[in-house]
């Protein structure tokens, strides 16, 4: 039996743990295994941006094999960039292993707004599957619902669900 | 168009910036790929298609400003976008001014990025929509089939072909019914304004008054009934062709106005203050002797050398006689689809009647009579009895006609020809007043 392997970075599990296993299972069918392990995330800071390069976080998640797992994705607080963009909600690999998603600013802290656990868990669940949903080979939906659909701001993740559209789990072959 | 239709290229030295836009479109669905310098993007141009291209401005070897010269060479219509760090803002707005369609600044917030490429890839599909409107045109812009092979047509569409790529404007000549209309739109459909439309206007059918409205439009108000601001046929024409029938037929105050707008290619709307432009080609036809009318005064001549730059003189029908089998041909032929009638061909007979047949009306009495006769024809053929003429008289005569039917004949033309007027009449046969009455009571014709 394969997992998914759920790598916390710089960050702690404890409230969005539940609901983002419930959420990969509903969405994938698929069970989650929560690792930690060390990872020196500095080569990826870039001081100029204060940001952490996101393809080189997600490259050293998947330089450790793990057996069992079928995708990996990394959770990490610290705010992430490729070039070209001012940010990234999440990175992944296009039917590939891994992917990763920051919790930076799918948090209200962020936009100077009231802390809310529950807003946040919810975000993170909805980034989590989307991320993933491009390992499992799913491009962007247009579907507005859709997990899949394409968020490039905060509130737009907020706008959608967090199921598959019938067509996007059809296209992964999920009843 | 579905995002697999759009094709992305991304050009830019950095391997971070190509992989990370390659992954950014890619997710969005669109045929994507990169090169990392001019040399290569040139290479895939050349090997693909590609609707949008993102090029980096500083790249060693050829710069995107060159870069995006030699992409507009190849297909002016690609979508370039210019990526630029802030030093290179300068180059960006130089390359906006060569065509770019946007530029963006390293780094680029993801929610303008996504509007963007969606700006950049409905400008695309604009684009291609209207490459394709444009050749529907071509198809379905031929106007009515202009049907003759004689040398005098011949010659005619020669000189049509001539004048159509240029814009020179056009005066049209010949005599009621032999095609000047027709003509028109066939050098419009043969110029570079054949995706604009051509507005006919003719002169002849209104007063000077209502003829400036028509050409000119009005304001709101600028006189009674005039409830509310309307564009005239100048304006409509703007980019396309305006023409001008019955030309000879203008009064002087119009012809002034028209002198001035042809010159300026300006003019405002009645009861209007705001300056108009417009672009438009100009043909005009006339069945006057404007040259007479010019010595007379009746007609500006300045005006007159405006218009007649270049001149085609359309055939009487009577001068291309074998062209009128090909012409009575096509009508049958639209005709009787159109009544949904077995009518075929004319017989033998109705032919050499229609070759006798002086046409004073030109190939639009033709039209007519090949019309009337297939209402009224029972069989295949359109036979003699299913003719009618408006003016018997003017069926030529021939050597097995008797003097009496050749006298009747020619007293007939000249009386139509001078309206009835018995002292022109007269004179022209050479025979008394007197004589001419008579002769009209022998035959009994009309005055």
């Amino acid at each position: 039996m394969s997992y998914i392997y759920i790598i916390p970075i710089e960050t702690s599990p404890l409230f969005w743990f539940e609901p983002l296993t419930a959420g990969i299972f509903r969405a994938f069918g698929m069970r989650t295994k929560c690792v930690k392990f060390s990872m020196d995330i500095s080569k990826a800071f870039d001081p100029l941006r204060q940001q952490y390069n996101s393809s080189h976080l997600l490259s050293r998640l998947i330089d450790r094999p793990l057996a069992d797992a079928d995708k990996v994705l990394g959770v990490a607080e610290v705010d992430l960039f490729i070039p070209i963009l001012t940010f990234v909600f999440g990175e992944a690999q296009l039917e590939g292993p891994g992917a990763i998603v920051s919790t930076h600013r799918l948090n209200n802290k962020f936009y100077g707004l009231p802390e809310n656990q529950t807003l946040l868990a919810q975000r993170i669940v909805k980034e989590s599957l989307h991320e993933l949903g491009h390992t499992f080979g799913l491009l962007h939906c247009s579907s507005p619902g859709c997990v899949l659909n394409s968020s490039t701001y905060v509130e737009d993740i907020d706008q959608k669900s967090e199921e598959l559209c019938p067509q996007c789990q059809q296209q992964i072959n999920i009843t | 168009m579905k995002p697999s239709d759009i094709g992305i290229l991304i050009v830019d030295d950095e391997a971070s910036v190509r992989d990370a836009l390659f992954k950014w479109f890619k997710f969005d669905g669109y045929r994507v790929d990169t090169a990392e310098d001019a040399t290569i993007a040139l290479q895939k141009l050349q090997a693909n298609l590609w609707d949008i291209v993102l090029l980096d401005i500083k790249m060693p070897g050829m710069d995107g400003l060159e870069l995006q010269r030699r992409i507009k060479q190849i297909d002016k219509s690609i979508i370039t976008i210019i990526i630029t760090a802030f030093a290179s803002v300068d180059t960006s707005i130089q390359a906006l001014k060569e065509g770019a369609f946007d530029y963006i600044v390293k780094p680029v917030d993801p929610d303008d990025m996504s509007h963007l490429i969606r700006n950049a890839v409905e400008q695309r599909r604009l684009i291609y929509e209207n490459i394709q409107l444009r050749q529907q045109i071509e198809e379905i812009s031929f106007p009515e089939e202009i049907v003759g092979e004689s040398p005098a047509l011949k010659k005619v569409m020669e000189k049509v072909s001539t004048v159509a790529q240029t814009d020179s404007t056009v005066m049209i000549r010949g005599e009621s019914g032999t095609g000047k209309e027709l003509i028109a739109r066939a050098i419009h459909s043969n110029s570079n304004r054949r995706y604009f439309p051509i507005i006919t206007i003719n002169c002849g059918a209104y007063t000077e008054g209502l003829l400036e409205s028509e050409l000119f439009g009005h304001e709101k108000g600028a006189f009674t009934g005039a409830l509310y601001r309307r564009r005239g046929k100048l304006e409509m024409a703007d980019k396309g062709t305006i023409f001008l029938d019955e030309i000879g037929n203008i009064g002087h105050k119009m012809q002034m106005d028209l002198l001035r707008v042809i010159e300026t290619r300006e003019f405002t709307r009645l009861g209007g203050d705001r300056v108009v432009n417009v672009d438009f080609r100009v043909i005009c036809a006339t069945n006057r002797d404007l040259e007479k009318a010019v010595r007379e005064g009746s007609f500006r001549e300045d005006l007159y050398y405006r218009l007649n730059v270049f001149s085609i003189t359309l055939p009487l029908l009577r001068e291309r006689k074998s062209d009128i089998a090909l012409i009575a041909r096509f009508f049958i032929k639209k005709y009787a689809q159109s009544m949904n009638k077995n009518v075929s061909d004319l017989s033998p007979e109705t032919l050499e009647v229609l070759l006798r047949y002086e046409w004073p009306g030109n190939v639009r009495e033709l039209r007519n009579v090949i019309e009337r006769a297939i209402v009224v024809a029972k069989g295949n053929f359109i036979e003699v009895n299913d003719l009618s003429f408006p003016s018997p008289a003017t069926v030529k005569t021939t050597e097995e006609d008797s003097l009496e039917e050749i006298e009747k004949s020619q007293i007939k033309k000249i009386l139509d020809r001078t309206g009835g007027n018995i002292a022109q009449a007269a004179n022209i046969l050479k025979i008394s007043r007197l004589t001419l009455y008579n002769k009209i009571e022998k035959y009994q014709l009309k005055k």
